[in-house]
């Protein structure tokens, strides 16, 4: 189980204005490996994983304190360009957010975007994307149709297929089946355990079964603070501290 | 037993304007058709000589619509740059401070009278044109357009923000999580994603600068004259309505003849109205937004 490092976060404080929103958080991501992120709402999780490819960017007013390091680069670093980071570490959300374009386009954008243009590659790619994320038998036929027309599992497919096109190392899981009905939310999963074979995956989830079936390694994140890291074996069976335990036997969040 | 009266009440005024609208209707229908028993409806839209008060009086208003048509193209030509672009700038560069100081800024241009507008195209706008392009009058149509243009650019603008601001915050995630930069999420997301909500600010813009009277009427030059060129003073149609309908005995040709204009007039910027309001639907379709 002696995985090598991808991610190091080290010391990482983050302020929304001046709410301490994480304290000094420690934890290592370990390379093909699934790390799970879970805590009650408003423990920081959310906020923790869009630190960890610059989308916190989004919201202005907002400071990072400490290193997050990822392949010699420290994240947080101001002056290592936001796109370059996000070129290697890719992000699906809690709602699937497919483009209003045609399915085809949806995973082709990435690639157009990064300045590829060579039509028989990004031809290949799209297919090899969509096999990827276990989707392509289902829209091989209908490549040019909206994606909006797909159902709500098809369309988080659609997007983790979005991610892989562009060559990720590092998958970002933002509750990805929050949305998703059970059938659904299996197919997402077996997909995660069949994809970690050659990413690095980081899934933050409110469901402490998912987190049971598809991780690794389980951080619990409470109040903004990091109580408890380990294997999720033992998370989940032996958690040193209480207030671990508390939240994982359903007596809060 | 209040209850019933209040819903009573605002039933009451709500159809009231509707109401109003079929009036008008009705009235510009009654009293712009008795011009066609004595000019033929292509004769009156195609005839090229506007001489409604001569002893042979003749009914063309083809340099009317002309000079409608141009002087809206040449205020679009103003008004989508300006308008459009001072959008973009609210919404993707303007901080969240500079935002709720220029919004309502620019929105108060609308609120500016027209006819301050026309007094500032007549003592600013006239005389730089006319010194600029050596004219013999700088009321013309290129001094319309620029006047109108500036008019229009607020609706455009606040429309056009609107549109941008309806964009789901999910597609611009989704973009730079996939690595692309501000420029490219706004030129191959964002502005698609608006763009029948840009268009539709457009059309409104251009249904506003074709109904617009009192500007024109103070800034266009007035001669109902085929245009030939931008320099050219010209008499849109809402021109000739305001000018002449003082002088036009009520009930004769001529009166019948400004009321067709009206006619033709209400159903373009109808026309346009309901273009808007298609392709509006439609963009709230796209974007997930209820209909």
């Amino acid at each position: 189980m002696d995985n090598k490092v991808e991610i190091k976060v080290e010391k990482v404080n983050f302020f929304y204005g001046k709410i301490h929103a994480l304290k000094n958080i420690n934890l290592d991501i370990y390379k093909n490996q699934v790390t799970a992120i879970i805590g009650p709402s408003g423990c920081g999780k959310s906020t923790f994983i869009r630190l960890l490819n610059r989308m916190h960017e989004m919201v202005t007013n907002t400071r990072v304190t400490g290193e997050i390091l990822f392949n010699g680069w420290d994240i947080t670093d101001p002056s290592i360009d936001a796109v370059e980071i996000r070129k290697r570490i890719g992000m699906v959300f809690q709602k699937p957010n497919p483009f209003p374009k045609s399915i085809f386009e949806n995973i082709s954008y990435g690639l157009k975007v990064n300045g590829i243009k060579n039509k028989p590659f990004i031809e290949n790619k799209v297919e090899w994307a969509l096999k990827k994320a276990a989707l392509w038998e289902e829209v091989k036929n209908r490549l040019s149709d909206s994606a909006l027309r797909l159902s709500g599992g098809q369309q988080q497919r659609l997007c983790i297929a979005r991610c892989l096109a562009v060559e990720s190392e590092v998958i970002l899981f933002d509750e990805p089946c929050a949305s998703l009905d059970p059938i659904s939310t299996a197919k997402i999963e077996e997909l995660i355990l069949e994809l970690k074979k050659d990413y690095t995956i980081v899934i933050v989830t409110h469901n402490m079964q998912q987190a049971a079936r598809v991780s690794d390694h389980t951080a619990f994140f409470l109040m903004g603070e990091l109580i408890e890291f380990g294997k999720t074996q033992d998370i989940f069976t032996k958690p040193y501290d209480v207030k671990t335990e508390a939240y994982i036997t359903g007596r809060f969040g | 037993m209040k209850e019933k009266l209040y819903t009573w009440i605002f039933t009451v005024l709500a159809f009231s304007s509707l109401l109003f609208l079929i009036g008008i209707i009705i009235v510009l229908f009654k009293e712009g058709l008795p011009i066609f028993k004595h000019v033929r409806v292509l004769e009156l839209l195609l005839g090229r000589d506007w001489y409604p008060t001569y002893s042979t009086p003749e009914f063309g208003i083809l340099p009317l619509i002309l000079a409608s048509v141009w002087v809206t193209a040449g205020a679009i030509l103003v008004c989508v740059p300006l308008g459009v672009g001072s959008a973009l700038y609210l919404h993707e560069l303007a901080g969240y401070k500079q935002r709720a100081i220029l919004k309502p800024l620019i929105e108060l241009l609308a609120s500016i009278p027209s006819v301050v507008y026309g007094f500032f195209g007549m003592v600013i706008l006239t005389p730089f044109l006319q010194s600029f392009f050596h004219l013999p009058t700088g009321l013309c149509a290129l001094n319309a357009s620029l006047v109108l243009g500036i008019m229009a650019t607020p609706t455009v603008c606040s429309l056009s923000d609107d549109a941008l601001n309806y964009v789901p915050k999910a597609f611009r995630e989704a973009s730079f999580a996939v690595g692309a930069s501000r420029w490219q999420t706004l030129t191959q997301v964002v502005i698609p994603a608006a763009g029948s909500g840009i268009s539709t600010a457009v059309i409104l813009g251009m249904s506003r600068a074709i109904g617009e009277t009192m500007t024109v009427l103070m800034v266009a030059g007035g001669a109902a004259v085929i245009p030939h060129s931008f320099l050219e003073p010209v008499r849109p149609m809402t021109a000739a309505i305001a000018a002449e309908m003082g002088e036009a005995p009520m009930g004769g040709l001529h009166y019948h003849a400004l009321f067709a204009i009206a006619l033709i007039l209400f159903l373009t910027t109808f026309i346009f109205n309901i273009i808007a309001e298609i392709i509006s639907r439609r963009f709230r379709i796209k974007l997930g937004l209820s209909g």
